[in-house]
C-alpha cells in the first residue's frame, strides 16, 4: 500500500514505529497530487514547500503521540491560512493572502499537522455540486464525468483519491455530507457552535458549521477531538465539554433507538438508493438497534425556508467583498462604480443569484413576508427534530436522493440543484449534527447513509457510524482512476 | 412570483452589483421561479410560532473592553492587503 493511502490512525502507527517519516508520507501525497490532479482538479493551490517544512518540523520534534502530527491534510479554500493564498474559490479573492490562521487551522498547526494545499469548492461554499467554483470544476474520482458534490467538492475528491489524508470543510446545508456521500467517504457536519468559525469565510452565519471529510469514522473522531471546543474568538461556541470521541465510538449500539422518518423515503427517489439505505438500516437492526418509524412533518417546507434564510444571510456576508480592504478591485472613476464593477466582474452567477434573492427578501416591505416567515418555519422544522429525539437516539436517512449526477446535468436549473439538498438541509436549520458514511454502490457510484443526532451528541452518531462501518466493507473501496 | 426587470435592476443596485442587460433578463427569470417555489410557505400556519434567529441559545457573550493590540507585522500585511493605501491608511475613492 502506498503511504498516501493510509488512514490517520494507520499513518500515525507507522510514524510512531518509525516505519516511515512525515516527509515520506507527505511526499507520497504530493506525488499523488502531481500524478492525479490534472484529471481530478481538486486543488486550487498546492503548498509543497510549506508542507515539506511542516513535515520536517514534525520529524525533527520526533513526537508522534498526537495522532494528527505529521499527517497531510488539505483544507477547503474558504479557510484563512496565514501567508498562504486563500481564495474562497472566488475570483474576487484571487490575490488574497490572509495574515492569520483560522482557529481550526491553528489547532492543526499546534500539533505539527502538514498542509499539502488548499482545495477547490463552490464559490464561497455556495452550491451543491462543485460547478460554481470561480476557477474550475472538480471531478468525481469514481467517474470523472460526474460531479464530486458540493460545496466541499475538492475536499471529497482529494480524500477519496488519497491526495491527502483528511480535509477540513464547511457544511451549511449539506456541503460536507453530500459530497462525502457522492465520493464514498466519511463526512461530519457538527452541531452548530461545536467548532469555531473564526477565520473561515462566512456564508450564512446562523447555519455555517466547520467539519471535515475523512477516510473512515475513526479518523473523523480523531479530527473532531482536535478542532471542537469553545473559542473566545467565536462567540457562538457554547462552553460544552469535548467528548473523547475515539473511545465513545467503540461502544456498541444494542438497544439504541434509530428513527426512520417517512418523509425521507419518498416516491420519486431513486429506487436503488432506497434499497441501499434500507439494507443499511437492516444491518443496524442486526447489530441490536431498535428501528422506530417517525415523522418529521415540516421536511418538505425546509428547503423553501432555507432558500430564503441562506441567501438573506449570504447577501449580508458578501457585502464585505467590495474592493476596498482586500481582494481584487476594479478601476473606476467613483466609489459606486468601484463597487458595481468589482462585484459584478468577480462574483460568479450563483453568488450573484443568492445575493439578489437575499437582498429582495430582506428589503423594506418584504422582510416579514419572507425572512421572518422563514424563521418561523425554521422553528417548526427544529421542533420536528426536538420532538423526534424525545423518542429516538439517532435519525437515519439517505444522504441524497440520487448518486452523483453528471457535470452540467443540473447546472442550468438552479431550482433543481437546490432540490437535490432536500435530505441534508432540514438538519442544518435545526443546528443538529450529521454524519455521512458510505453504504453501498448503485451502478458503480457511491451511496451515502446519513446519521443525524441531537445537538452536541456527535459521540452517538459517530458510534453508530463506526459500528456500521466495522460491519461492512464500503469504506475500504477505492476508485480506480486511470 | 413574477419580478419585473425594474425590480431586478433596483435589487441589483441595492446589492451593489452592476449587472449587464442579459444578466438582468436571466436573473429576472431565475429569481421569479425561485420565488414561486418559496410562495408555498405562505400556506403554512405560523400563528404563535416564535422565529428562530439562532440555535445556540447563547445571549450577550461579552468580553472586557480592553485593547488586544495587533503586532506590527500583521498590521503591515493588513494594510498591504488593501488595493490602495497610503502610510497606515486604507485609501478609497471619495465617499461624498
Amino acid at each position: 500500500m502506498n503511504l498516501n493511502e493510509l488512514t490517520i490512525k494507520k499513518a500515525n502507527e507507522g510514524l510512531q514505529k518509525k516505519d516511515f517519516s512525515s516527509v515520506e508520507l507527505t511526499k507520497a501525497c504530493l506525488d499523488k497530487i502531481k500524478k492525479m490532479d490534472d484529471k481530478i482538479k481538486a486543488f486550487i493551490t498546492v503548498t509543497e514547500d510549506v508542507a515539506l517544512k511542516q513535515a520536517e518540523a514534525a520529524d525533527k520534534a520526533g513526537d508522534f503521540s498526537d495522532p494528527l502530527t505529521g499527517i497531510p491534510h488539505a483544507p477547503k479554500d474558504v479557510f484563512c491560512t496565514k501567508d498562504v493564498r486563500s481564495t474562497g474559490a472566488s475570483k474576487i479573492l484571487d490575490n488574497y493572502v490572509p495574515p492569520f490562521d483560522a482557529t481550526s487551522i491553528e489547532k492543526l498547526n499546534q500539533v505539527n499537522g502538514v498542509m499539502v494545499g488548499k482545495v477547490n469548492c463552490d464559490e464561497f461554499a455556495q452550491g451543491g455540486s462543485g460547478e460554481n467554483s470561480g476557477y474550475f470544476n472538480t471531478h468525481n474520482p469514481w467517474d470523472l464525468e460526474r460531479v464530486p458534490g458540493g460545496s466541499c467538492s475538492g475536499s471529497a475528491a482529494a480524500v477519496a483519491s488519497d491526495m491527502c489524508i483528511y480535509s477540513l470543510g464547511t457544511d451549511t446545508g449539506g456541503s460536507i455530507r453530500q459530497p462525502a456521500g457522492f465520493c464514498g467517504i466519511t463526512g461530519l457536519k457538527v452541531t452548530y457552535g461545536r467548532v469555531s468559525r473564526y477565520g473561515v469565510m462566512a456564508m450564512a452565519s446562523s447555519l455555517d458549521t466547520i467539519g471535515h471529510l475523512a477516510k473512515n469514522v475513526e479518523d473523523a473522531a480523531i479530527v473532531l477531538k482536535h478542532i471542537a471546543g469553545k473559542d473566545k474568538k467565536d462567540s457562538t461556541t457554547p462552553d460544552k465539554p469535548v467528548d473523547d470521541y475515539e473511545k465513545e465510538i467503540l461502544k456498541d449500539i444494542k438497544g439504541l433507538k434509530v428513527g426512520l422518518p417517512k418523509e425521507y423515503f419518498i416516491e420519486g427517489m431513486d429506487k436503488e438508493v432506497k434499497e441501499t439505505v434500507n439494507a443499511a438500516v437492516k444491518k443496524l437492526e442486526k447489530m441490536g438497534a431498535e428501528i422506530v418509524d417517525i415523522s418529521l412533518p415540516y421536511t418538505d417546507k425546509a428547503i423553501a425556508a432555507y432558500y430564503i434564510i441562506c441567501p438573506s444571510e449570504v447577501s449580508s456576508n458578501m457585502a464585505r467583498y467590495d474592493g476596498i480592504r482586500y481582494g481584487v478591485s476594479e478601476e473606476a472613476d467613483n466609489l459606486l462604480d468601484t463597487y458595481l464593477k468589482t462585484r459584478s466582474n468577480n462574483f460568479g452567477a450563483e453568488v450573484k443569484r443568492r445575493i439578489m434573492i437575499g437582498t429582495y427578501a430582506l428589503s423594506a416591505g418584504y422582510y416579514d413576508a419572507y425572512y421572518k416567515k422563514a424563521m418561523k418555519i425554521r422553528t417548526l422544522v427544529r421542533n420536528d427534530f426536538d420532538k423526534a429525539f424525545e423518542n429516538v437516539d439517532v435519525i437515519v436517512t439517505p444522504t441524497s436522493p440520487t448518486p452523483a449526477f453528471k457535470i452540467g446535468e443540473n447546472s442550468s436549473d438552479p431550482l433543481k440543484m437546490y432540490l437535490a439538498d432536500v435530505f441534508t438541509v432540514p438538519a442544518s436549520l435545526a443546528g443538529i449534527c450529521g454524519l455521512n458514511v458510505p453504504a453501498g454502490f448503485v451502478d458503480g457510484l457511491p451511496v451515502g447513509l446519513q446519521i443525524l443526532g441531537k445537538r452536541f451528541d456527535e459521540s452517538t452518531i459517530l458510534k453508530v457510524g463506526y459500528n456500521y462501518e466495522q460491519a461492512t466493507e464500503w469504506h475500504k473501496k477505492k476508485p480506480e482512476i486511470d | 412570483m413574477a419580478l419585473t426587470k425594474e425590480e431586478v435592476k433596483h435589487i441589483a443596485l441595492l446589492a451593489r452589483l452592476g449587472l449587464k442587460d442579459e444578466e438582468i433578463e436571466e436573473y429576472t427569470n431565475q429569481l421569479s421561479s425561485i420565488l414561486d417555489y418559496i410562495e408555498q410557505l405562505k400556506e403554512v400556519n405560523t400563528d404563535g410560532v416564535e422565529p428562530t434567529a439562532q440555535v445556540t441559545g447563547l445571549e450577550n457573550v461579552m468580553r472586557e473592553d480592553e485593547i488586544d493590540s495587533c503586532d506590527n507585522e500583521t498590521k503591515d500585511k493588513l494594510i498591504k492587503s488593501a488595493p490602495d493605501s497610503e502610510d497606515d491608511l486604507v485609501k478609497t475613492k471619495s465617499v461624498f
